[in-house]
Parts: structure tokens; sequence; C-alpha cells
């Protein structure tokens, strides 16, 4: 007899895939600008690490959630003994109506159907487990978040079936694919539960348009099934606000018709954090909005699994109810966003590399297919490898998010400096140039010109320190 | 073709839609009769006191304290700010090293240094509620069981089995023997399973026990260890009151007893703890799972991912328990506290007639009502319960919810109230002739209808007849 459980001996956990070995690898050899300069630099990592000066100047500002304070009592006895998986009140409230400001208004939500959970991983598998009984499939379109492999499927027992998209229509979901999924996942003997979008979407960077909503809410609503939107993303939307449509809108727009059939209401959910909004994967802050009350139900008796530290809920309560503060903080967010994607954008340009056009997220969808020797996964890997040893960057490859088309790259921009991602420019453009440079000559003479240039590019970059010294620290 | 329109059944899954949450027993019950009507004194002097919780309030003061003097523990004050930023990105798995070498020095402490933990071998969870579920994720597959003595810990049925889909085998322990568990009881449990075509994956206890109060003898640590041992199976100890032992005899850990054990399996053995009672910190959901395989830190930490503790509260928590001056003196006191607590509770209860397990570790006695049945059944128990809710106001836990096997015992806590509320429960000590009075209602009370008068109860419960009292239990009483 095996002496752990299946889950524990087995590889469902999804951490052997190339995404998080990128990870590892950075873990050995780290970037720092003066201990290692040459060390590997991390554009793997969905991380917002622009904006933690306001919310220092925020926390100067409010000494009192600080040290468990509420006007003038000690609320650390309260918030040490508080357990309720209903969580803080005044947390939820803050939360709700957060979530509302990200979505300009246009839906309110109810405190009552928020479930809070540990971080959106927990908020994800916790809705599986509620909609789908072990063997049951969700589908998904592809490219989709690596973590999701172990998140939705891992503990879980359920499958995943691709939908797959394409570059030819910016990988929009199309009503085909939805189709050829759902046919598939029927061929495989999987009876399909529900479509998961990322929305915005991780790793494409772009939101759902309105006819994919559309499509969607048509789509379960046919097949009877369920529809989870998961957007953590919602408050990195920089381009045309506007241009974010949460699932939850059109339900509850003067759409009469979908607005009253509360069938379609309760099947669909959403999953929020606010790790990528505010910046704070530590604090584990995610959960579950549902209309459907026996979700809610299942969702927060489970929640009991993971709940929230009540000392970060009555931290993030005060802050996320300074309305002013929480404004203000959204248009900085959404300016240095937009600041950063434009630079990875053009300086991936300037080395001959696109981009698929996004308006949100903290990474680029970066297509580097020309780059490839053959179209095709292994050359995708070689490319890859380039990258984590030779180039000293680790980007994530499109295969590790399921993508069907090889030669797609995500790269995190808004979890490093200026500075540093100026070098990852400029260390990408040196590998690019080298590499076309190899086409036209013979090998020896390539080495010699690789390490010449390797040196004006260490060159180049110690200018570029030098000059940046003299410029004000960007976080 | 639209199927089943409508129909959230189907829907869902099985999982959603079942009972195994267990929220539907009597245990929850209570707690809720509690909500409903909480007792303040004050604004609520008649509303449902709360004794079914078991919440460590004896020690805020000197948290509070600790606070104070440490504002750089937290990373957002003036003091701390500069921390901000590395820690509220960190989602590292693994946990801050100074959180889990401040975790180790702490559960070392707690057993007076007899034992070293690795802080590599700690492994972050939500809670216990947390830590217990995923152990059980990776020892056993959905369908397998787990042995547990009774009486047990009623969430254990969530925890252990709701979603893992493990199901409990009960070592029914009895009073004549204090409940301790016995070599029979063990064994007995264990070829039940096998006749029965189960697959036994391993033993969970309680240590200091839940809802006993007592704590496991050297001698019977070494008997379940080599029981687990010979017969392959895992060990999973839950040791979350380990630091509420008050009194003699002190607590032995597992660990302390597998030191001098060196034929044994470490790969077997596995440890559960938490911060929620020892230090009374519950809102703060630290749970760890401490294993010796190697393979179960690594696929628990995994898991891990889906119930980490908030960084913030990690490195306050590593500042907090780094502080040795501090921890001996909140273990100190802690014992204090509780050993006076209990005593008093405990002498109080004697006066009326009514006895409890002698136990000297956990938030709460386990009191014997048996004499008060009017039938030995659950059903006697819960009717007995009921009016115990209803009519003296008090939420106590019901053997029958811990799975108990014999009917009349309730788990009643008291260290999550203060010491004002605590008096309004027990009333100082009746005369011999009121005693006496209490006594021969009791025999009145059960030959007469279920309902009881709740002068009748109060006498019989609890203190009877103190004309100064503020008691809302003896306040009915005109």
């Amino acid at each position: 007899m095996k002496m752990l459980s299946r889950l524990a001996e087995s590889n469902s956990h999804g951490q052997d895939s190339s995404y998080f070995l990128g990870w590892e690898e950075y873990e050995k050899n780290p970037y720092h600008e003066s201990h290692n300069p040459d060390g590997m630099i991390q554009m793997g990592l969905a991380e917002n690490q622009l904006c933690f000066d306001l919310l220092e100047s925020w926390l100067a500002q409010n000494p009192e959630p600080a040290s468990f304070r509420h006007n003038g009592h000690s609320v650390f006895r309260d918030l040490a003994l508080f357990q309720d998986y209903r969580g803080l009140p005044q947390f939820k409230k803050a939360m709700v109506s957060y979530m509302s400001k990200l979505r300009g208004n246009r839906v309110t939500f109810d405190p009552a159907k928020l479930v809070l959970t540990a971080g959106a991983t927990s908020a994800n598998e916790t809705l599986i487990f509620c909609l789908a009984d072990p063997g049951e499939a969700v589908l998904l379109p592809t490219p989709y978040y690596p973590g999701f492999d172990r998140d939705l499927k891992w503990r879980t027992g359920a499958e995943i079936v691709p939908i797959k998209c394409t570059s030819s229509n910016g990988f929009r979901i199309t009503k085909s694919a939805l189709e050829e999924a759902y046919n598939s996942a029927k061929k495989q003997g999987l009876t399909v539960k529900g479509v998961l979008v990322t929305n915005p979407s991780n790793p494409l960077g772009t939101t759902l348009s309105k006819d994919e909503i559309n499509l969607l809410r048509t789509f379960i609503s046919s097949k009877n099934i369920h529809l989870i939107s998961d957007e953590i993303y919602a408050g990195t939307v920089f381009d045309h606000p506007a241009g974010f449509t949460s699932v939850m809108e059109p339900l509850m727009s003067s759409d009469k018709k979908w607005a009253n059939n509360k069938d379609i209401l309760n099947r669909v959910h959403i999953v929020f954090s606010l790790s990528k909004d505010l910046g704070l994967p530590g604090f584990r802050v995610g959960g579950i909005y549902s209309n459907d009350p026996m979700v809610v139900s299942a969702a927060t008796k489970m929640s009991s699994f993971g709940l929230v530290s009540a000392q970060t809920q009555h931290l993030l309560a005060s802050l996320l109810s300074d309305h002013r503060f929480m404004e203000s903080y959204i248009t900085q967010n959404q300016k240095r966003l937009r600041q950063r994607s434009s630079m990875l954008v053009s300086g991936l340009k300037r080395a001959g590399i696109s981009c698929l056009q996004s308006n949100s997220g903290l990474f680029c969808w970066v297509n580097m297919s020309h780059l490839l020797r053959t179209r095709t996964l292994e050359s995708e890997m070689e490319l890859w490898k380039d990258m984590v040893h030779k180039v000293k960057l680790n980007i994530s490859p499109g295969s590790s998010c399921h993508c069907s088309e090889p030669g797609w790259f995500r790269v995190c921009f808004a979890n490093l400096s200026e500075a540093t991602l100026d070098l990852a420019m400029q260390r990408i453009k040196d590998y690019v140039d080298a590499r076309l440079n190899k086409r036209s000559h013979s090998s020896s003479q390539c080495d010699v010109l690789r390490n010449s240039r390797r040196v004006r590019s260490l060159t180049k970059w110690v200018f570029r320190l030098s000059f940046d010294d003299k410029q004000p620290e960007e976080r | 073709m639209i199927e089943n329109v409508g129909n959230d059944q189907v829907l869902l899954s099985k999982i959603a839609t079942s009972n195994h949450h267990g929220e539907n027993s009597e245990y929850f019950e209570g707690w809720k009769a509690y909500d409903r009507d909480p007792y303040h004194p004050t604004n609520n002097p008649n509303g449902v006191i709360q004794m079914g919780l078991a919440e460590n309030q004896l020690c805020f003061d000197l948290i509070n304290e600790w606070m104070m003097q440490n504002p750089q523990a937290s990373i957002c004050t003036h003091e701390g700010v500069h921390r901000f930023m590395d820690i509220a990105i960190f989602q590292d798995y693994h946990g801050l090293p100074e959180f889990r070498r401040a975790i180790a020095k702490f559960m070392g402490k707690v057993r007076d240094e007899r034992v070293i933990f690795d802080p590599n071998r700690i492994v972050m969870s939500g809670g216990a509620t947390g830590a217990n579920e995923t152990i059980i994720f990776c020892l056993a597959n959905p369908g397998d069981v787990f042995l547990i003595p009774s009486p047990y810990y009623p969430a254990f049925y969530r925890d252990l089995g709701w979603r893992t889909g493990v199901n409990l085998v009960p070592i029914p322990c009895k009073s004549s023997n204090n409940f301790q568990i016995t070599k029979e009881a063990l064994e007995s449990a264990y070829e039940d399973a096998l006749k029965k075509d189960l697959k036994v994956k391993g033993l969970i206890i309680t240590n200091p026990s839940n809802p006993l109060g007592t704590v496991l003898d050297k001698g019977t640590l070494r008997d379940l260890v080599t029981f687990i041992n010979d017969k392959r199976i895992h060990l999973v100890c839950d040791e979350i009151y380990a630091a509420t032992v008050f009194d003699p005899p002190r607590f032995t850990s597992v660990v302390e007893v597998i030191q001098d054990m060196p034929g044994i399996d470490r790969d077997l053995i596995h440890i559960i703890y938490s911060l929620s009672k020892d230090m009374g910190l519950p809102g703060f959901r630290v749970g760890i799972i401490y294993s010796y395989n190697d393979k179960v830190v690594i696929a628990a930490r995994r898991m891990s991912s889906f119930s980490l503790v908030s960084s913030q509260t990690q490195h306050m928590l590593a500042a907090l328990l780094s502080d040795d001056a501090f921890v001996n003196k909140f273990l100190g006191k802690s014992k204090e506290r509780l050993s006076k607590r209990y005593h008093h509770f405990t002498g109080q209860l004697a006066n009326v007639g009514i006895r409890c397990l002698r136990s000297n570790a956990g938030l709460y006695v386990w009191m014997n009502l048996q004499h008060l049945l009017k039938e030995a059944t659950v059903e006697g128990e819960l009717k007995l319960w009921k009016l115990i809710i209803n009519q003296v106001k008090t939420n106590m836990s019901p053997g029958s919810s811990f799975h108990c096997s014999e009917p009349g015992w309730f788990r009643v806590c008291f260290a999550n109230m203060d010491d004002d509320t605590l008096e309004k429960v027990v009333k100082s000590t009746p005369s011999p002739i009121n005693k006496k009075r209490g006594q021969m209602e009791l025999q009145l009370s059960f030959t007469g209808s279920d309902s009881l008068s709740i002068s009748q109860l109060g006498s019989l419960i609890l203190s009877p007849h103190s004309p100064s009292s503020e008691s809302p239990l003896v306040k009915g009483r005109t």
C-alpha cells in the first residue's frame, strides 16, 4: 500500500512546469544592481510594485489601523478572537465598494454575497470544489495562467479542457472554439460544469469584449453550466478603463432579458483579489462573489480552511474605506502601469519584437515566434533556455500557459525598477542582434562578435548605471 | 436541450450539497442559539452565556502590552513601515524564515525545551482547521479511513473528511477508566475496520485532549507509536492545546517519546499545531504542520498555497515569539491564570454536586450530568441540553456532538469570558441546607414533566440560593 495519498505522490500539483522552473532558476542567481549585476532578471512574476510609496504614505497618515486601534480604542482583542467566516463586516463593505469603483460604479455588489478566502488561489479552488465533482470538467480559454493546473485540478480532481484561442484574431474567444472544446470534453466522456475565463486576461493583458461576454452568456445558458470570471486584474486596466466589462455587468444592465434571468444570474461567479491591484500578495486577500445562495453558503463554510487574517482585514477595511485615497490610488496606478507597459512595448520593438496590443495586466504577451528555428514546442523550449541561461531573463514560455501556438512569451513589467527594465530590454536586443548576425557569419566569427557584444553591452550597462545614479530612485 | 433548469442540486458538486460540513451538529446549533441571543452584562443580561467556545481570553493584556512596546513588529507603524513592501509582496509558501524560526523555537519552549524543532519542517496553513485538512489530503485517498479516539472535537468530521472524502472510525473510550485509550479498544477498532474492508491509513489523536482536558502519559504514547509502527499506518498528533497544561502531570509530546524509540519509522509521525488556543489568537489563522516525512513536508507546503498565513501576521508573530523574555512570562502567566480559573470553576461546581472529569489542560471541563438525564440515551441528553440552552441560558456542548459513547457528558468552556461573567455563572458556595434542598429538587424534577422551572434547573445545575444574586440563572426565579 502506497504510504502517502495519490495527491502527495503525483505530479498533478503542476509545479514541474517551466513556469515554476524559471522561478527556481531565478532564485539560484537573482539579479541585483550592485551585488549581482550579471544575475537573472525576474520577468516571470506578475507583481505590482509600482505604488508602494502611495500605500506607505497612507500608512504614515493613518496610524490607527496599524496599531490595532479604532476610534481611539484598542481592538486588538476583538481582532485576535475574530474567526467568523462571514468576515469583518466593515471589511466586506469596503471591499464591495472598491470592487464597484473598479467597474466604474456600473455594478453594485452585496457584501452578503461576498466570500473571503486566502487569496485568489484559494477562491478558485473553492469554487471548483463547489461546482464540480472529481472527473468533471471546466473549459478554459488558452493561453491561461499556469497555476490553474494546480488550483483547479489538483485536489479537486476536476479536469480542464482548453478552448483554443489563436493569434489569428488576437486570441479572442470564438463560438466555434467554445463548441469545439465542449464537444471534445464530451468525446472524452467528461461532464462539463462550467467555463472559467480571466478578465482581464492573464497572460494576454486584454479585457473581454462585449461580444465575447455575450457569447459566453449565450453559451452557458444553452448548456446549462456555470461561468466563473477571474477578475483579479480588474484594477490593472490602464487604457480605456471603460473598456473593461465585468461579466456581472450585462446581467445587471438595462438589458431586461438577462437582468431578470435569475437562473443565469445564479450561475455567474466572480473571483477577486487584492494581490494585483494593490500589490499585496503576501496578505492573502481574495474571494468569491456569487448570486447563488447555495454557492455562497458552501463556499463560506469551505473558507474555514483558509480565512483572511483578522489583522489584515482590519487594516484593509480602513484603507479601502478611504474613498478619496482609493480614487487617487486607482488613477495613479493606472498611469504608472500604462507608462511601464509602453516602456516594455517600445523596448521590445527596438529589438524587432512585437506584442499583442494590450490594455491591462502586469505583463505583455510577446511574439517571439520569428526567433524560433522551427514553429514547434521544442524550438520554443530552446529559445526559452536561451532566455534563461544566456540572456538571463526569466520570462514565461507560452507552452507553460498552454498556448496552442509556439513562440509566444509572457513578460512582466511591473515587478522591477525602470533601470532594470531598461537593462532587460538591452539584453534582449543584444541577443536578437547576435542571432541575426549569426545567421550571416560563420560560427567562429560569431563567437568573437558575441563576446565583444557582451563586453560592449556590459560597458553600455555600466554607463547606464552611472547615468541612472544621478536620477531619483525609482521603485 | 436544457436539462434540469433551475435545479441547483445537479449544478453544484456533491461536496457542496452534502451535509458533510457537519454544521447541523448540536455543537454548532448551540453557537447559533448564542448568536441569536448573546449575553451582555448590561445590554442583554438574560441572554445566552457562551460556554461552548474553546477560546483562551485570559492573557490579552500581556500581548497588548508587548504590542505597545514593540511598534516595529507592525509593518504599518512609523517604526516598522520600512519593511512594508518586502512583507506585502512576500507570498513564498516556505513562509518568512524568521517566522518559521520563531514558531520552531516557541514549540520547543512549550515542551520545556525537551525537544528541538527544525524550522525547515514547519509548514504553514490556515489555522489548525486548514492544517488538519491538508495533512489528510497528503496521507489518505478518498474512501480511506482514520482511527480516532472518541469523544473527539466535532469539527473533525468536516476538517478531516468533507473535501478529502476520508472517513473516521471511532475508538470508543469510556468513563469507567476515565476515557483513556486502551490497547483493546484500539486493536478492536482496527480489526473491525479491516473486516469491513476499510483501508486504515492512520490514527489521529488530540493531546492534550479536546474535549477531555487530559494529557496522554508516556506509556500510552509509546503504545500508540508502537501500534502505528507495527501496522504501518500514520500517526497524526494534534497538539494545539500543548501550552494550556496548567497542572501536573506535565505535557509529553509525541516528539519527545519517539526520541527514545529508535526503531520507529519517523516517516509516519506528524504533528498539528496552532496559536489559536495556546496564545488566544484564532483570528490570525496560524496553523502548522510539522512532519518528519520529507515527502509530506513538500506536498503539504505546496498545498499551503491554498491557505498561507498573511505575511503581515507572520511578521508580527515572528517578532512576538522571538522575544524570549515575553514568551517565558506569557507561558508562565497563562498557566497560572488557567489553573486559577479551572480550580475556581470546578470547586463551585463540586459544591452543588456537579462532577467533572479530573483534568489538567485545555480551556474547558468535561462535565458529568448523567445523573440528570431522564433516560440514559442521546435523546435524553439532547433534551437536557435544550433545557440548558433555553431555560438556563447557557450554551454547553453535548457529549453526543463529540461522538461520546456514553450520554450525559457535556463540555463546558471556562476561559472565554471575563471574571465577572464567570461569577455570574458560578455563585458562591451554598449552605449545606440549601445544598440538600437542591438535591431534593433534583429528584422531584424528574418525576414531573419535561420542562423544569428555572429555579429548579438553576438549583440543579449551578448555584441555587443567593438572595443578592445577579445571575441570569436565578433572576428568572420569582
